[in-house]
């Protein structure tokens, strides 16, 4: 390994003279990790505090700067099989954790004041059946009134901001009637009160607004997880580069800050971090992630490389055109804003629902109170009534019928590691009919691994790992993901562009080009190109090896594809690789419409073509090529491991070495779908069996309350059952957990194994 | 009903003492790693090496 990580732009220094500085961590698979890393890292001199957050995979360490570099706290947990990247909190997460603790802090109030309130009215409504005195009664009321008013105040304001917003805006929100029911309510309670009334309605204003919270904070939270992953994906991709000074210096920095002109070392495993020339050195290059062809390109010095290629074999000085932005994502993007617009058209069915709700329990309520009126009923009366629909219509289960599904299978989603990235993700992954595949990095593995792992023996394959580990190689990375964690070769050497040399048991062990290990260059080179496949070797005395890597199928591809195939999904590929790879990789799917040589406008005419047919397409891909098929289709799937375009673009990502989750995706889809319609259904009946009872005037506001709660809690229970399935995802980290699988972020094992077991 | 000017006052004290020790938990950050707090119950590390 050479120079440790330079970690001083993440440091924070405290007030008490500590460093703190925060991580994402990769590999955490069960809840024992959490003392691994703790005790591993307090272990260490100068490391005060450590502390893993289990619920979003962080790290936050508090050291003496002047006892401890923290890049050796990082190597430190490397070598217990840890990777952990350093991050800075984004604003927005650190507003998203700002606002949850608010909604947190109004639901403990209005659910301390509702409790007490409550309190007080049971003994007013009991005591109106024997004996209490009208005194006490008010003095119960004008408490009730001490504890509402206040706590209303606080509490409320989530919905009384909003409907503020949306009203000085000329519009009509869900907050505006639930404001206004509130608001009502404790003005007319109020009234009631200072006239010696029977009834109060705190109570019900209340506990409206306890209810609506649990289900605002619900939403929330939800949002607030898939930010926080989204946040540590971003760490673990850290986008740092090597700039190179005019005194040959190098210094890590930020991608975003490279200037045109700079000049970048990229090292022989590293991603190319911008686009640009090759001044100096000469390499191969894995272009894959931006074409899908999968034979390595030679460059040297005059050549244009661009971000996210994969350096393999030598060191190249690169020339910065454009950081971040360049001339072929400039193409992408002219490509993607043609397709942007049909998507936008998709509007959720909670969207819809609520467009025509609001107005629609504005104009009931209205109507009521002026119906009353004309029937010759008091005003007070006719109010009464009026705020009993309010509150009874009040659209807390059509609020919640749709979010908490959501949640729920969100949840679920995430056990299966699948992350929604969309608005509506769910709603238009339930509806998909086509499944379209992206060949590279989508059906194979994004990585090269060892084809022809069974003709080696394992004890050689051990050794070859360990020397493997040793290395940076991407080629090395393969043979060492196959054999999962274990020994490192002391005093390895790697010698640049050759191969990684160490003694093994007294001998002198190779791995590395076939010149470099003593075997037949010519003969080790044509068995590799017969089999489109790349080759390493391996010498340790007379023991020899050829390990032959290539991108390979994922291990559960053809069962997911047989499976969706099954559940009556038609199941396509395009791919930017060449027909005949293509064709390979289709035959051994068993997928019959498959088309190769495919350029990026190729793969959008043809989801284009398949939405005008009627169709609703599901994209898979993950290339920079992928991204307007992906914008185009109906809805999209990335895996996570794909270009930031592609991701940028997906409805949802998807993690792990396994294809799985785009089966799970959307069977839980179609689902929550399910599920969300029985949701709407059942707060549409409630609504029509209550509403024409509410405006008949059968309802106190109090028995309106109760109705709506008891419905949210329908609601919220059925959407519960979303979850299930969920377990068995959970069951799937254990297994992974167990067997030790080598630092993925997630490995969920397919359900079906798990059914089995 | 002279009892009541005890009692409710009571009540309500043990409300808002509930109320403030929410909110002293979530200040003090015991609501941002639930997952993690569940399992943490479990650990043995407060115990000295020889009861593990």
């Amino acid at each position: 390994m050479d120079g440790l990580v330079d970690l001083s732009g993440f440091v924070r220094p405290r007030e008490d003279g500590l460093n703190e500085l925060d991580f994402a961590v990769e590999g955490m698979t069960c809840a024992a990790c959490i003392v691994d890393i703790e005790q591993a890292l307090k272990k260490m001199t100068g490391v005060r505090q450590a502390r893993v957050n289990y619920t979003n995979h962080r790290l936050a360490i508090a050291y003496d700067g002047a006892a401890l570099d923290p890049a050796e706290a990082v190597e430190t947990l490397r070598r217990i099989g840890y990777r952990v990247h350093p991050f800075e909190v984004a604003q927005a997460e650190e507003r998203d954790k700002e606002e949850a603790r608010y909604l947190l802090r109004c639901l403990a109030v209005a659910g301390f004041a509702a409790m007490n309130v409550m309190l007080l009215s049971v003994s007013v409504w009991s005591g109106d059946a024997g004996d209490m005195a009208s005194e006490t009664r008010d003095l119960f009321h004008w408490i009730s009134a001490l504890i509402a008013l206040p706590a209303a105040a606080f509490a409320g304001r989530p919905f009384f901001v909003s409907a503020f917003a949306a009203l000085k805006r000329r519009a009509l929100n869900m907050d505006v009637p639930i404001s206004l029911g509130v608001i009502l309510a404790l003005a007319m309670s109020v009234y009631e009160t200072i006239h010696h009334a029977r009834h109060a309605y705190y109570d019900s204003a209340l506990m409206l607004l306890f209810f609506l919270l649990c289900g605002r904070y619900l939403e929330q939270t939800m949002r607030r997880r898939t930010r926080a992953v989204a946040g540590n994906l971003a760490a673990l991709r850290s986008p740092l580069a090597n700039l190179l000074s005019a005194d040959g210096a190098v210094t890590q920095v930020a991608t975003a800050r490279l200037k045109p002109g700079a000049l970048v070392l990229v090292r022989p495993g590293d991603r190319v971090p911008v686009d640009g020339t090759v001044v100096k050195g000469t390499s191969e290059i894995d272009e894959s992630i931006v074409t899908g062809e999968t034979r390595y390109r030679r460059i040297g010095p005059g050549a244009e490389v661009l971000a996210g290629t994969l350096n393999f074999s030598g060191a190249l000085h690169v020339s910065v055109r454009a950081a971040g932005v360049g001339s072929f994502i400039d193409e992408i993007e002219r490509l993607l804003e043609s397709a942007a617009g049909a998507k936008s058209r998709f509007v959720g069915i909670a969207d819809r629902a609520s467009r025509i709700y609001a107005p629609v329990v504005h104009i009931t309520a209205l109507a009521t109170a002026i119906g009353w009126m004309s029937a010759g009923a008091s005003a007070h009366d006719a109010i009464v009534t009026a705020i009993a629909v309010l509150i009874i219509t009040c659209p807390c289960a059509l609020a919640l019928a749709v979010p908490a599904v959501h949640v729920v299978s969100s949840g679920a989603l995430f056990q299966s590691g699948v992350l929604l990235n969309g608005d509506h993700a769910l709603e238009r992954l339930a509806e998909v009919d086509v499944v379209v595949f992206d060949k590279t990095g989508t059906l194979t593995t994004p990585e090269p691994r060892v084809a022809n792992a069974e003709e080696i023996p394992a004890a050689i394959f051990e050794r070859a790992a360990r020397l493997a580990r040793a290395s940076k190689h991407p080629l090395a990375r393969a043979l060492v993901d196959m054999r999962g964690l274990g020994l490192v070769a002391d005093g390895a050497r790697e010698e640049p562009g050759a191969g990684v040399l160490a003694m093994l048991d007294g001998v002198e062990a190779r791995l590395g080009s076939a010149v470099f290990c003593g075997l037949d260059a010519d003969g080790v080179r044509a068995r590799a190109e017969a089999q489109q496949a790349s080759a390493i070797c391996y010498r340790r005395g007379d023991e020899t090896a050829i390990f032959l890597l290539r991108q390979t199928l994922r291990l559960d591809a053809a069962q997911v594809v047989t499976a969706l195939r099954d559940a009556g999904y038609a199941v396509e590929i395009l791919s930017g690789d060449s027909a005949v790879a293509t064709a390979d990789v289709a035959r051994a799917l068993g997928v019959e419409a498959a088309q190769g040589d495919a350029r990026p406008s190729d793969k959008l005419a043809r989801l284009e073509a398949l939405r005008a047919a009627g169709r609703k397409p599901l994209m898979v891909g993950d290339g920079f090529n992928d991204a307007p098929a992906l914008k185009a289709a109906y809805a999209s799937i990335s895996p996570i491991t794909g270009a930031d375009v592609a991701q940028a673009c997906a409805d949802a990502l998807f993690l792990g070495e396994r294809l799985q989750p785009v089966a799970d995706a959307l069977a839980i889809a179609r689902k929550s779908r399910r599920l969300m319609r029985e949701n709407l259904f059942m707060a549409v009946a409630y609504n029509m069996i209550a509403v024409p009872l509410a405006v008949t005037g059968y309802v106190t506001p109090l028995i309106a309350a109760l109705a709506m709660s008891g419905s949210s809690l329908l609601v919220t229970v059925n959407a519960l059952r979303a979850a299930r399935g969920g377990i068995l995802g959970l069951m799937g980290d254990e297994q992974a957990a167990e067997s030790g699988a080598p630092a993925i972020t997630t490995t969920p094992q397919s359900h079906t194994k798990d059914v089995a077991a | 009903m002279n009892v009541l000017l005890f009692l409710i006052p009571i009540a309500l004290l043990l409300g808002l003492f509930g109320l403030a020790a929410f909110v002293w938990s979530l200040r003090t950050g015991q609501f941002d790693d639930l997952d993690g707090a569940a399992a943490r119950v479990l650990f043995d590390d407060d115990l000295p090496e020889s009861e593990r």
